[in-house]
């Protein structure tokens, strides 16, 4: 070989590593770019709605005094209805602020604490009525926006636009005298939808995913299987069912959003089912999960191996006792991690739940399967849309409730897969 | 009874005839000497008592539920005079309504016309009625078919063929609904779509460049025609699926053959599952972090630059939709670049080709099919993916091809036009499945084409 060749060569061999190089550091960037990803939204989103598990208190000493929410006669419950709660609230922090006079001041100095603290107090009355006439030193949620301005100063990064500089003069007392505080938000799990940020909260939202999910299941996973199984062990090689298998495929791929027109035009319009019930979002979802249940049924019951079927044949069983018996219970484990992945994507998903109106705002706890509900992604979907500065934690907050609900639900489903399914 | 109530009742009843007709074929094989001398297992006997019970009362309750509403609404409809009954669909619905709020009691009886009292009373009675002899009618036929179901079972009679048969045919049924989902599909996007082209021209709606769906209340109003030109969905829905594209394509490809052809096992085993999990995030969640975190970055970095970007730019929308199609790309890649055999890589290895020569010139170009089939696929996801757009994207229809402006797409057009307050007849609402069957059509041909040519692709090496 010329020497000259060889020159050719070895630059070539040169190039052809470097590109190599560069190949790989490409594919490396890929994969970094996407954990990247993984890392960034999960960072965003924890640091972005850990505050909303925690939330601002102010401690008061109300005197439960009957004058000073203008009630007569405490036994009279057309009066107690009508009574102005919150002025307990308002009357205790005049006797801390005495200072405050003017008219104005003096509803800036009320807005502190938040507007639902007189639906507590009317609770709390109508529960115990020994309490007229009694102190209390309580801790009363404060407004969203002091508790916006107060979480963000104790991170050295105030956000007070949406306060007056006397408001602040007043945390930074309140703080001084340490009665202001944060506390574990329990309103944030007792509560359903509200339009004041503080006192919303996702039991309403979680309760009703609850309902829509578990009769989803229902209806999915014994369709699911039946069909599965039918498609698998008995179903005649023609045209029809290649049609049926065509269509479940093509299904899956279908965008979830014609699902809701669906349910809109078909259960709503025609068939007249009412707006906003679980059932109603559970059959539609239902209808969406099906195909994934089918298919990942189809792949267990393959994974079955005929031996199994020979055998029970073998021995005088039918067709049917068969797969009764023997193949059902087998597929059963990869059966259900596929009802478990199918369940997971219905708890995530919103598109269809907005066509068929469970958009709505509910304030009330839904009881039972045909009360309107809304579901936690709708949920945050409606948070997101309110103005309010104090949505957004709200709203990262029941997005980390999602996520880890979606997260057991799949550890669920791996272990499922790697203690139940057996290897042949 | 309530109808639940029935129900359950009904399913009482079945287990009563399972236990009599199986008992009676075991007491009819005790005569015999063994229940070798049946034609089936006692238990199918019991199976067959409970299926002839079951299924056609089911059947009929259900048949029943679906009609009485319709029958009580014509039978009270009659009986009011004449002179109060509209004549247009959505008055006389509304009648209807308040008639049967009345008849539930959510209306005070005082301040309501005698005439509506009256067809409220009635609506009441017949519905009592309804539900007296839906009970009444189905206990006596469940019954009827107990002692029935109990009465053929003999020595001589094969029940498991026939249980076996009514079940295979139970499973062939639910097999079936797929197919009438897809039917219930077409039906409902077609028809109301068919509506709509009556009132606006397919013409118009397909190459019209201005959508502007705002109807007036009053004929004389300013803009009260609303017009219905789809082309700045279409460009805004390519637009933004592009950027995702963009995105999705290069990184989902590149980890893919990174960790099907370099990356060691303990790698592979961190890497795969992590990125999977984006594909777990519902994607209200992308939406949430387009809309209130992209987005804000994006327009802070433009205007640290000069340049103009839109609060709610394709660019947000497309790329937090590209990050949520990373994983659906990746994998799919992964897939078929795994399924390349082993032997063409060795070959290509053995004359001399680098790692990297042999995965561009003898790799990919064999996976290629299967690649494009999994981006033709993420396409339609992305084409047919709300949340992210509804939440991030903007809602007037700008017709523009830059990423930087705000842009809306079909989804989120049907959202907007189909939550809130509606008429449902109403060109607005009908435009929604007009886009509804659009959006339908097109990934479904995406999709056809797509699982085509993956399927082709798979039979090639196995």
């Amino acid at each position: 070989m010329s020497k000259d060749n060889r020159k050719k060569i070895r630059e070539s061999l040169a190039k052809r590593n470097r590109s190599e190089r560069h190949f790989q550091w490409f594919g490396k960037l890929g994969v970094i770019l996407g954990l990247a990803a993984v890392v960034l939204l999960f960072v965003d989103i924890i640091s972005k709605g850990s505050g909303a598990f925690r939330a601002t208190y102010i401690q008061l000493e109300i005197e439960y005094d009957p004058d000073a929410i203008g009630v007569l006669d405490v036994n009279d419950t057309e009066e107690l209805i009508f009574a102005n709660w919150q002025n307990f609230a308002k009357k205790s922090l005049r006797d801390l602020f005495p200072e405050v006079t003017k008219r104005g001041e003096k509803r800036k100095l009320n807005n502190l604490v938040s507007e639902g603290a007189g639906f507590d107090f009317r609770d709390q009355l109508t529960q115990s009525p020994n309490l007229w006439g009694t102190k209390e030193t309580l801790w009363i949620l404060a407004d969203d926006d002091i508790d916006t301005y107060y979480k963000s100063w104790l991170d050295d990064d105030p956000f007070s636009a949406r306060l007056t500089s006397e408001q602040i003069k007043w945390i930074d007392q309140l703080h001084s005298k340490g009665l202001i505080a944060l506390k574990f938000n329990t309103k944030f799990f007792e509560r359903g939808d509200s339009r004041e940020p503080e006192q919303a909260g996702i039991k309403g939202a979680l309760i009703g995913s609850f309902f829509t999910l578990v009769l989803t299941l229902l209806m999915s996973f014994p369709m699911g299987v039946t069909a599965a199984i039918y498609l698998e062990e008995f179903a005649p090689k023609n045209k029809w069912t290649d049609l049926i298998e065509v269509n479940i495929n093509n299904l899956a791929a279908v965008p979830s959003i014609i699902f809701g027109l669906l349910g809109l035009a078909i259960f709503i319009n025609f068939f007249g089912i009412p707006r906003s019930i679980p059932v109603l979002g559970a059959i539609v979802l239902a209808l969406m999960t099906l195909p994934t249940i089918i298919i990942t049924s189809r792949a267990a019951i393959k994974s079955v191996p005929p031996s199994i079927r020979e055998a029970a044949l073998g021995v005088g069983a039918s067709k049917f006792q068969t797969t009764l018996h023997h193949v059902l219970p087998l597929s059963l484990p990869g059966m259900l991690t596929g009802a478990i992945i199918g369940m997971a994507r219905a708890l995530g998903e919103t598109a269809p739940l907005l066509m068929i109106g469970m958009v709505a705002f509910i304030v009330d706890i839904p009881g039972g399967f045909t009360d309107p509900a809304t579901v936690l992604p709708v949920q945050i979907f409606l948070w997101i849309d309110s103005p309010e500065r104090a949505f957004v934690e709200k709203t990262s907050a029941a997005i980390i409730i999602l996520l880890s609900f979606l997260m057991v639900m799949n550890f669920i489903a791996v272990y499922l897969r790697k203690r139940l399914e057996r290897r042949w | 009874m309530q109808t639940s109530t029935l129900v359950l009742f009904l399913f009482v009843i079945a287990v009563f005839a399972f236990y009599s007709s199986q008992n009676r074929s075991i007491s009819i094989a005790g005569k015999l000497g063994g229940i070798r001398k049946l034609s089936s297992l006692p238990s199918y006997y019991g199976t067959y008592s409970v299926l002839l019970t079951l299924v056609p009362v089911l059947l009929f309750i259900s048949l029943w539920i679906s009609l009485d509403q319709l029958v009580i609404e014509r039978l009270v409809v009659e009986k009011i005079p004449k002179e109060y009954v509209p004549l247009n669909t959505s008055d006389y619905q509304l009648m209807i309504n308040k008639i049967m709020s009345i008849s539930g009691g959510i209306i005070k009886n005082d301040s309501v016309p005698s005439w509506q009292l009256d067809a409220a009373v009635r609506m009441r009675q017949l519905s009592v009625i309804s539900q007296w002899s839906i009970t009444c009618l189905s206990i006596f036929m469940a019954s009827i078919l107990v002692y029935w179901g109990f009465r053929r079972v003999s020595e001589n009679f094969n029940a498991r063929p026939v249980v076996e048969t009514i079940m295979e045919r139970m499973l062939l049924a639910s097999a079936c609904i797929a197919i009438f989902t897809t039917i219930g599909i077409i039906f409902s996007v077609l028809f109301e779509s068919i509506q709509f082209f009556r009132k606006v021209p397919l013409f118009d709606f397909i190459f019209g460049l201005e959508w502007s769906p705002q109807t007036a209340i009053r004929e004389d109003q300013v803009g009260s025609s609303g017009s219905f030109g789809a082309v700045p969905l279409f460009v805004g829905t390519i637009l933004i699926s592009l950027v995702a594209m963009v995105i999705a394509v290069p990184i989902g490809l590149m980890s893919a053959i990174y960790l099907a052809e370099y990356a060691n096992t303990s790698v592979r085993a961190f890497a795969k599952p992590t990125l999977e999990i984006l594909a777990g995030i519902p994607t209200v969640v992308y939406g949430f972090f387009a809309a209130i975190t992209v987005a804000p970055v994006l327009r802070d970095f433009g205007e640290s630059v000069g340049l103009d970007i839109a609060s709610e730019s394709a660019l947000a929308a497309g790329a937090v939709m590209g990050i949520m199609i990373i994983p659906f790309i990746s994998s799919i890649a992964d897939d078929v670049i795994s399924a390349v055999p082993q032997s063409m890589r060795d070959g290509s290895l053995a004359m001399g080709a680098t790692h990297s020569e042999t995965v561009k010139r003898v790799v990919i170009p064999a996976a290629l099919p299967g690649i494009v089939g999994g981006i033709l696929l993420a396409i339609s996801r992305a084409i047919g993916e709300t949340m992210i757009v509804v939440m991030a994207a903007g809602l007037a229809a700008n017709l523009s091809i830059n990423p930087l402006d705000a842009v809306t797409t079909v989804t989120v057009q049907i959202v907007t036009l189909l939550t809130g307050d509606q008429e449902f007849d109403s060109a607005k609402t009908l435009a929604a499945f007009a886009l509804g069957l659009m959006l339908f059509v097109v990934t479904l041909m995406l999709n056809i084409f797509a699982l085509q040519i993956v399927k082709k692709y798979r039979e090639q090496y196995e």
